[in-house]
């Protein structure tokens, strides 16, 4: 096995192992902030701890789709997960996908979440499905003419590539790249199912977009469904991290430079997540109806990145 | 002489991302629904401009440029978003903007209208050999979405903010396109923007006085018999 192997496969796993740890630092820093007190780092693990050890529910009147579902998002965003790169460039599955395939990726994962939920039937997993269509039609062209934007620049739709370009291009003030994160960042709030657009945390039926889709799902089915989504924020926060932070991803051959990097990751995400908590503390959840807005916002923010940037040349 | 060369390159690059900034406030403006927020961003417009005017001065060495951006910073960041203020106070407008178009529809239609300002204006920077010949479309797209929000408000005070933008636009295209015009046309067009300010500030109150609201849409039904 080569170098470049075993870092894909040392990234993989950090992804899958490092996934819960975030969200469990949003968690503690959102309930530090509200002055509440937080149930410690290691929650999310105790979490689908849990669930894994319970009994798995299924409906009778369930077709495959509901217990294949979660097996098929888990296997798309570990996909993903390889592709992005996180720890290095130029990894041996980085080739296997550019931005627009990645993209596809998550949608394949959102897609075949809508039909499970609405499998079962019941009125609320349709709701919510229904309105997780809603907000994913509109974030994705937003989420693409952000990622448009990074690849105009560096004139590559791969991801490792751009990377490289952007690296060296260190400190440039790119005022197109500037429009495009706030874009991204639009899209990774409301993809995620974060405050403006809808509430992780919540317990109110009538208000749930992503929850909603997992109401019948319990045991095993539940903490991968968890999981998954635990894994595609900390991939969200990746590709952000990538495309407007890569200052210190190094190439893959340079082994040396691999603990800086971490290092240097470790730090952009813990900055990340406060950001992350911060909006979600200060920012109330919008009415679905404003939803759209939001999302027109970002697609604005994301065509005014491209527009500037065949305009103003960068 | 290194020095110089990092001032100009980096003078360029804030340039673009003050011209870039332009373009996200005036769409910002035509996003607002509160006239209070739509005051306060027409007045960072200003600020903008008055930086991006300044940084012009700096690059090039043009005192009379400092000259234009201590005046676009006193009126159009200062003076007249206090005045607007306070003529939204006296007036007593509820704050809310009531807009024709919804606001998603609205914004997608001023990225058709950046688009085609873009498009009007290639041909227009490709004649010009100055730093900021990329930032004509730019600001024509500033001046075409002040438009776009005058068409699309019914009332009369944001339509006024829609005019101001507009001179906004207006001066950037200039600045951007000739480095600075001659003081005297300048100040001409700082002095219309005024003058037409005061006269919609007296309009209002007349229209308030006749119709007991801000809605231009009363102005219709005044016809001659």
């Amino acid at each position: 096995m080569t170098e470049a192997t075993i870092l894909q496969i040392v990234q993989i796993i950090f992804v899958l192992f490092a996934a819960p740890l975030l969200s469990g630092y949003i968690q503690m820093l959102r309930a530090l902030l509200q002055n509440r007190r937080p149930a410690g780092l290691w929650q999310p693990y105790r979490d689908l701890w849990r669930l894994f050890h319970k009994e798995s529910l299924v409906f009778t009147d369930a077709s495959w789709l509901f217990s294949f579902t979660p097996y098929l998002i888990f296997a798309a965003l570990l996909l993903a997960a390889g592709i992005i790169p996180i720890l290095a460039t130029g990894l041996p599955l980085a080739p296997a996908a550019d931005i627009i395939a990645l993209v596809g990726l998550f949608a394949l994962a959102r897609v075949f979440q809508v039909l499970a939920a609405m499998d079962t039937g019941t009125p609320f997993a349709t709701l919510g499905a229904h309105r997780e269509m809603l907000i994913a039609g509109l974030a994705e062209p937003a989420l693409l003419a952000a990622l448009f934007t990074a690849s105009l620049l560096s004139r590559s739709t791969s991801l490792s590539m751009i990377v490289i370009h952007l690296e060296q291009l260190r400190f440039a003030l790119h005022p197109s790249m500037v429009f495009a994160a706030a874009a991204f960042f639009m899209v990774l709030l409301a993809e995620n199912a974060r405050i403006p657009v809808d509430n992780p945390a919540t317990h109110l039926e009538l208000t749930m977009i992503h929850e909603a889709m997992l109401l019948e799902y319990s045991g095993r089915h539940l903490a991968l469904m968890e999981w998954g989504s635990m894994i595609k924020l900390l991939l969200y926060l990746a590709i952000g991290v990538a495309l407007f932070l890569p200052w210190g991803i190094a190439p893959v051959s340079n082994v040396v430079a691999l603990l800086i990097t971490v290092g240097i990751l470790i730090l952009k995400f813990v900055f990340a997540g406060l950001l992350l908590a911060l909006v979600e503390t200060l920012l109330a959840k919008l009415r679905l109806f404003r939803a759209p807005e939001f999302m027109a916002t970002a697609f604005l923010l994301g065509v005014i990145g491209m527009l500037s940037y065949f305009m103003l040349g960068a | 002489m290194l020095e110089n060369i990092h001032v100009a390159l980096w003078g360029v690059a804030i340039l673009k991302f003050l011209a870039a900034l332009l373009l996200l406030l005036a769409f910002a403006m035509l996003a607002q629904r509160r006239l209070l927020t739509l005051i306060n961003l027409l007045a960072w417009q200003g600020a903008v401009l008055a930086i991006g005017t300044g940084l012009i001065a700096f690059m090039t060495n043009q005192s009379e440029l400092w000259f234009s951006a201590a005046l676009t910073l006193g009126l159009k960041a200062l003076l007249i978003p206090v005045v607007l203020r306070r003529l939204l106070r006296r007036l007593k407008v509820r704050g809310d903007v009531e807009a024709i178009l919804n606001i998603p529809l609205t914004l997608l239609a001023g990225i058709v209208l950046v688009i085609f300002a873009f498009s009007l204006s290639q041909p227009l920077s490709n004649l010009s050999s100055t730093v900021t010949r990329g930032m004509v479309g730019i600001a024509l797209a500033a001046v075409l979405l002040a438009f776009l929000m005058m068409i699309t408000r019914r009332k009369a005070i944001s339509q006024v903010v829609g005019f101001l933008a507009m001179d906004n636009g207006l001066f950037f295209t200039a600045t951007s396109a000739t480095l600075g015009m001659p003081m005297i046309v300048e100040l001409g067009i700082a002095l219309d923007a005024l003058i037409g300010f005061v006269i919609l500030g007296v309009f209002f109150f007349q229209m308030r006085d006749t119709f007991d609201s801000m809605d231009l849409q009363h102005l219709e039904k005044i016809r001659e018999e």
